[in-house]
This record gives structure tokens, sequence and C-alpha cells, in this order.
């Protein structure tokens, strides 16, 4: 087997070999990619946080469907339908994102104006929903919540099992994580022994970062803050877009020949979309 | 350096590079430079004046610890008559200054200053780029990390002293604000200084991975790029991946500081008083803490190792033994640290199960890295062995590297770990297998590549006195700290004169004291060395080593995009040395193969 030849070098395309990039992609984009990891793992770092400390006071952690049921001009408690259009929205402004990126790719830069300014208007209603959660969840309810010196939080009820303010017009105290169903008449505190906690407690309404009329505070405090730092991710998403959409306008990218910078904001932007999807999975699904 | 010559090379033709021949004034060339080289010289000097500050901190707690509270002028000139009344150090003091000395050892140094110096430097030249993917980010990232220096070094400067919970602010030292003198505005000052290092050694990181995957020139397979490549690619992925955790975890400690949460804080008595801070939890701190925290080890360790590859194989006039499970056992290193951080909370009262856990993922360390200890030793064997002062560094490192590496053992393993956890034999190990391995790799990088970084060549005589007078030193100071940590001697006290357990053992820390004022001292013909190169050394040829990769090709003295010409191409791998049937004992990377040669690795 005389073959010498077999190991001079043979010229075959291979995209690791050097000279050219092995995925076809600009270092900008490839440099994005590597900070969206990053990114991802400040938030697994957060949510594992929570996980764990929520793991920790299972039985005295709040019911997100309880304190989330707040909808615009509408008096009664929807659960969780807000967020839920919350959520609606951002994925949609997500769409709208995908459809400006595919625009770009057609260099039709009208498209790319129409779908990337719905974006943004998507971004700001998202902003906007969150302050007006946050607004709610800080404001409270009109019953509110005595806290005792221990930190523990009781609500009074009535017969029905609706949060009431005035133990006159109810009929004793539960803790503030449990429900008055069936089975849980055995938590409810009554006559006497309500008058004596109610004395020891403090009534407090809202939420703030040392403590919540809904349950444990550190709930309050890891709902501010990874839905406020989220929110700050939405919000530098939405001035970003603005700045490659006033670019648009000029028309920069169509002198460069690409829109590879709105391709870039988009991946940016579905990441934060992303991200939404498990703070809002682990926040208030589970 | 002259910089005369390089002002006129940088105005040499080179059709490749148009942007390059815009003028050129003493801060866009110095100071807001983006051009890799002169970027990786910043981050070298920065971490040199750190380095410098944080040894001397060493040399002064190291005094107190020896000759406990004895009068000591020099402690008072330093730190003044506040921190030194009289010369004799404030507790308060020692607790800020072992606090400062391992934050800037570890992050400054053996972070900011090994990896930012030589991944800048290296990259481009070795796989044949022009320069960095992005040289404003580049740029970015020195001068955040320098922002960091200052702040951080003028923490040193307030009234009530810097941080002093230790290098790992563990709260609640670091999150009550009134916990300590230094937990005030020296722990404010530290984070600050912190989020502005981490967001420069991203913007670092970023370039690095980008530069390497898409920029490399034409044949420059990434089985054919030198090991200090591929240790920069990893340790930049590592630093991506962990970064981000500690910055989770500083964010949090930060409104625990400052605005009332309890993620970190509960059941908290000051003077009496309980704090309304109620269910956090401190372990939570530390489990984001060393997520970050262990990757960080090789953060610091992998470039050292990247680099003595590349100057033992050079030397030895040899192959690297096991080029590709060079490779694997970085990758495998890298992923394994990430699935470790466990051991440093054996004692946080973690389930011995999950314990066992992290002593089972922990010990398989241990295989990666023998594969790699071997690995040099079986370079050397018969090789045709030059003892250039890098060399040296790079012999010291594989020393150090196994007999750390041994200690680390016995820490891996929670049943022994638990009777030594939070002694000096966790000091002994960690310094050893950490500090000096990486210093030494810092080391063996200057002597190796200063002809590359400044066109002079360093005195030899002095490279080998610093080099003896450091390493018996180094493990002068830090072998006996083992016996110390055996016999119970608990790490960042401030004096163990009030247990008479320890009386018998004040002979030792002398010892050890005066091993590390030598190892302090033997770093002064370093630093003149340096300096006095940069300007008085010999002028260096253009491969002063005879060896094969792409750095060496480029000219001598600096030029933007680096190759006056066109970009060479890369024929082969790096470490074709001592070849059968050639003449010259080295191959470099552009010599394309002969009819009928062999492509051995």
């Amino acid at each position: 087997m005389a073959h010498a030849h077999t190991t001079t070098h043979v010229e075959k395309p291979k995209s690791w070999a050097g000279g050219t990039s092995p995925f076809g992609i600009s270092y900008g984009k490839m440099m994005m990619w590597f900070f969206l990891i990053s990114d991802a793992f400040t938030f697994s770092g957060l949510l594992t946080a929570y996980g764990f400390m929520r793991h920790k006071f299972t039985d005295v952690w709040p019911v997100a469907g309880d304190v989330f049921t707040h909808f615009p001009f509408y008096d009664g408690h929807i659960e969780l339908a807000y967020v839920g259009l919350m959520t609606f929205i951002l994925i949609m402004s997500s769409v709208t994102m995908v459809l400006a990126v595919e625009a770009g790719h057609r260099m039709n830069k009208n498209g790319v104006i129409l779908w990337m300014a719905l974006t943004i208007v998507g971004g700001f209603m998202f902003v906007g929903s969150q302050a007006w959660e946050w607004y709610h969840f800080i404001h409270g309810t009109e019953h509110g919540a005595y806290i005792t010196k221990d930190n523990s939080v009781f609500h009074i009820v009535d017969a029905h099992g609706h949060m009431v303010k005035e133990l006159k017009d109810g009929i004793g105290i539960k803790p503030a994580n449990v429900h008055l169903v069936k089975g849980y008449e055995e938590h409810l505190i009554k006559g006497a022994d309500a008058e004596k906690l109610i004395g020891e407690s403090r009534w407090i309404q809202g939420a703030n970062l040392q403590e919540n009329e809904y349950g444990h505070s550190l709930f309050g405090d890891f709902f501010f803050f990874i839905t406020g730092f989220h929110g700050f991710h939405v919000f530098s998403g939405v001035v970003i877009n603005i700045i490659i959409f006033v670019n648009v306008l000029q028309g920069l990218y169509d002198k460069r020949g690409h829109y590879e910078m709105v391709e870039k904001v988009g991946l940016y932007w579905h990441f934060v979309d992303l991200v939404w999807v498990f703070v809002f999975t682990f926040f208030y699904l589970l | 350096m002259s910089m005369d010559s390089l002002h006129t090379h940088s105005h040499s033709h080179d059709d490749h590079h148009d942007h390059a021949h815009e003028e050129e004034n003493f801060f866009t060339k110095y100071i807001f430079s983006q051009d890799h080289k002169m970027i990786g010289k910043q981050f070298l000097i920065t971490a040199i004046v750190m380095a410098v500050l944080a040894m001397m901190m060493s040399v002064f707690f190291r005094l107190q610890l020896a000759w406990p509270m004895q009068k000591f002028p020099i402690l008072e000139f330093f730190l003044g008559e506040k921190w030194a009344p009289e010369g004799v150090l404030d507790p308060n003091m020692y607790l800020a200054l072992v606090t400062i000395h391992g934050t800037i050892m570890v992050f400054f140094v053996l972070t900011g200053g090994l990896s930012g110096t030589f991944s800048n430097l290296l990259i481009p030249l070795q796989i044949g780029a022009r320069d960095m993917a992005s040289g404003f980010l580049n740029m970015l990232s020195y001068w955040l990390f320098c922002i960091s220096s200052i702040i951080m070094v003028s923490s040193l400067f307030i009234e009530t002293g810097p941080a002093s919970g230790g290098w790992t602010i563990y709260p609640p030292l670091s999150a009550l604000p009134q916990a300590m003198p230094g937990s005030g505005l020296g722990m404010t000052l530290w984070l600050i200084s912190m989020s502005l290092f981490i967001a420069g050694s991203l913007l670092g990181s970023l370039n690095y991975i980008v530069t390497i995957v898409n920029l490399r020139t034409k044949g420059m397979s990434m089985t054919k790029l030198p090991l200090t490549i591929w240790a920069f690619l990893i340790t930049a992925i590592l630093g991506v991946l962990s970064f981000p955790v500690l910055f989770a975890a500083a964010l949090l400690l930060i409104f625990d500081r400052s605005f009332g949460t309890s993620f970190y804080l509960s059941d908290i008595y000051i003077g009496g008083e309980a704090l309304t801070n109620n269910g956090g939890s401190p372990i939570l701190f530390e489990h984001l803490f060393w997520f970050l925290g262990h990757p960080e080890v090789y953060i610091v360790l992998l470039p050292a190792l990247g680099i003595t590859s590349e100057v033992i194989a050079t030397n030895s006039r040899k192959p690297i033994f096991g080029y590709r499970a060079m490779i694997g056992s970085m990758l495998a290193i890298g992923f394994l640290s990430f699935i470790v951080w466990g051991h440093h909370m054996f004692i946080t009262g973690m389930s011995p199960f999950l314990g066992s856990v992290f002593v089972f993922t922990t010990l398989l360390i241990a295989i990666p890295s023998a594969v790699k200890a071997f690995n040099y030793i079986t370079t050397l064997w018969k090789g045709n062995v030059i003892f250039t002062p890098a060399m040296l560094f790079s012999i010291g490192l594989v020393s150090s590297f196994i007999s750390g590496g041994l200690t680390g053992i016995i820490l891996a393993d929670s049943a022994l770990d638990i009777n030594v956890h939070d002694t000096y034999f966790v000091v002994g190990h960690f310094h050893i297998v950490m500090g000096l391995s990486a210093i030494f790799g810092m080391f063996a990088g200057v002597y190796h590549w200063f002809p590359k970084l400044f066109g002079r060549m360093m005195n030899i005589k002095m490279g080998y006195a610093h080099f003896w007078l450091t390493f018996v030193s180094a493990y002068g100071v830090f072998f006996p700290m083992h016996f110390l940590g055996l016999a119970g001697v608990p790490r960042r006290y401030y004096s163990n004169s009030a247990f008479p357990m320890f009386d018998n053992l004040v002979d030792i820390n002398v010892i050890v004291t005066v091993f590390a004022i030598i190892a302090a001292s033997a770093q002064v013909i370093f630093l003149f060395n340096f300096f006095y190169s940069l300007f008085r050394g010999p002028k260096a040829t253009q491969n002063p080593w005879n060896s094969n990769t792409l750095e060496w090709t480029t000219p001598v003295e600096h030029v933007h995009g680096n190759w006056p010409g066109a970009i060479p191409e890369v024929h082969r791998w790096p470490y074709d040395y001592s070849k059968p049937g050639e003449e010259s004992d080295f191959i470099p990377q552009t010599v394309p193969y002969k009819d009928g040669e062999e492509d051995h690795h």
C-alpha cells in the first residue's frame, strides 16, 4: 500500500477549517447569542434562588391565583386574567418582531417599519401592564391582613369564606395561604383566640419589600426583584428597538445592504419574551 | 519599547487595513487604544500594580500572624496612625487586608491580569487574525477593568476601611452595613467595583469566544490551534456562564443591604435588638457564590495551563504529549467545574447524601487533572530541554499543580474536609494549586512573550534568581500551612495567641512569614527586570525561542493588523518540534507539508 499521497493536503471546503465563519454568521450575531446565554444564567440563578426559598416555605407561600385577580374596568376577581393578557401581548410582540426580521430579509423597508413599530407598541403595553400589576400588588386589597410579631400573616373571613376587614363582619381568622374550603375548617381561629391574636398583631395592606398582606415576605421580595429585573430587560429592549427603528426610518440599513441589526435586536427581544414565559410559569402558574 | 520606532511602524503600508492609517496621537495609541496588543499590555501593567499592592498586604498581615501585637514601624508608615497605632496592626484592618488581598489576587491579578493580558495578546496573533472581533468592546473591557481596579483600591482610603468580611463576602457580614466597620461604605465600593469587573469580564470573554470561532486564518482548524487558544476559549466560556450567577447573587445582596429585602437575612440580632428581616438564608448566597466560585478556580488556572503547554513543548523541543487528550481534559475540567461547588459547603448542614454526590463529582476532576500532569511530564521526558526562565516557571507550575492537587483530593472528601474546614490546611491547598500555579503560569507567559509584547528580551540571570527564590520561598510559605491546618489553626483569625493549644505552633508562623518576606523581596528582582528590560533590554529577534506558532511570524515592532502583508495560511499543527527526518528541529505552522510527509498528530 504505497499511498504516500494520502497525507498531502486535499482541499475540501470545511466549515471549521479556518478562514471562514463556521456557522456562517457575523461575529456580532454570535456575540449576541453568547450574551443571551450569559443572561440566561443570571435569570436561572435568580429563578433557582426563588425556587430554593419557595420550597423552604411551601406551607406558607401565597398562591398567585389569590393575589393577582384584578382586571381593568371590572369589579370582580378573575384569577390571573390580566397577567395572561400581558403574556399574550408580549408573545404577539415577538410575532411582529419575526415579521420585521422577515421583511428585513426581503429588504422591504416599509415592512420593517410597520412591524417594528408594532413591536415597540407591544413592548410599551407590556411595561405599562407590569406597572399596573405592581400598582395593585403594592396597593393591596380593601380588607388587608394582620401580621403577628413572628411575621405570620392572617386574614379575617366571613361565613362565605370571603375576606373582610373587621372581625365583627367575619366569623374568624385564618392563615394567609390557606383556602377556607372543605377540609380546611380546622385552620379557622374563632372567638376570644381570634381577638387575642388580632390584639397582638398589626394591620397591613398591600406589599412592600419588608412585608405583604398575601403571606410570606419573600414572596414579595422575589416578585418585585425578578419581575423588576425582567421589566428592566423589557424596557431596555424597547429603548434599543426604538434606536434601531430610527435607524431604519433614516434608511441606514438600506444603505448598508442588510438588516442584520434588526435581526440582532430581534434575538434579544425573543430572549426577553422567553424569559417571561419562565417567570410567568414559575411565579404565576406553579 | 522605543516610541520612535513604534511611531514609524504604525505608518507602514498595509493594503488590508486602511483604517490603520488614521493619525494616531498619544491618547488613541496608549490610552484608548483598540489594538489588542496594546490592550494586552494595559491589562498586564494594571495587574502588576494590583499584584504589588496585594502582595504588600499579605506581608503586612503575615507580620501580625508571626509576631502578634508587636510594633512594626513599617505598618504605621504604610497604614497610618489609625490602622496601625504605634505600629500594631488594628484587628479591623487585619480583616480588611485579608479580604482585599484575596479579592485583588483572585479577580484582578489572576482573572483580569492573566486572562486579560494573554487572551488579548495571543488570540489574534496565534489564530492569524488582524485584531479582536470588536476592538471597541475590547477597549471598553479594559476600561471597565481599570475603573473597577481604581474603585477597589480607593476603598482602602475611606474612613471606615475596605470590605472585611473575606473575599467570599458571605452575608450577614456583607449584607448589614452596621455589622462591622468594613460592612458599610467599604462593602458598597466592593460591590460596585465587582459589578464593573463582571461587565468588563463579560465583554472581554464574548470577544475572545467569537474571535476564536470566527476569525481563524485559513487552515487553522480547531485541532491545529495551539493549546493556549483552547485554554483561553474554555476559560472565556466558563466566565460567560459563571460570572452572571455571581452578578445575580450580588444584585440580591445589594437589595438586602440597601432596600430592606430579606433574601439572605433572617433572625438577626444587633445589640439585643431583633432586625425585621425574616425568612432569608445565607446558605442561598453561598450556593450562588460558589456556583461562580468554583468555575472561577479554573478561570484562573486554565490560561496558566495553556501557557505552560506551549512553553513546555517549545522548550523541550518535542511535540506536546497527547494534544487531543489535553483538549479533552480541559473540556472535562470545564464541564465538571460547574457541578462541584458543594464541596465548599460541606459544613453548612448539607445532607450527607448530597455531600457524597459532590465528593464524587469533585474527585472526578482528579482524572483530567492527572491526564494533564502526566502529559506535561511525558512531554519533558527525554526532551532536549532548554531551561529558560519561562520553562522553569512552567515546570514550577507542574510541581505546584501536583502538590496542590494531592491535598485537593483530601479536601474533596467530605469526611476529611469537615476536620480541616476553614483552617490553614485549606489556605495552603488553594494557594499552592490555584495561586502558585496560576502566578507561575503568568510569570512563564511574561518571560516567554516579553519579546512579543515589548520587542526586547528580559535578563535571563535575573530570571533564574527570580524563579529559584520564588519557587523555594513559595513552598516555604504554603507547605507549613498544612501542618498548622492539621493542628486545627483556623484561618482569618487576627491572632492565635489566646489558645494555649496553638502555642507550640508559633515557630511555624514565624517561618511562614520569613519566607513570605523573602518571596516578596524576590518579586523586586522581577519588577526591576521587567521595567529595565522594557526600556534597556537587548532587542529581540523575530522568533527568539524557535517556536512554531503564528505570533512569531509577525514583525518585532508592532503594526496594526499584525501582519504587514497578507495573513499567513496555516498548514500544520503547532507542535512539529524535532520531527524525525527533518533538518530543522522546528517547523512553523505556515510551512506546507512536503510530498510524502506525514501528519502525525
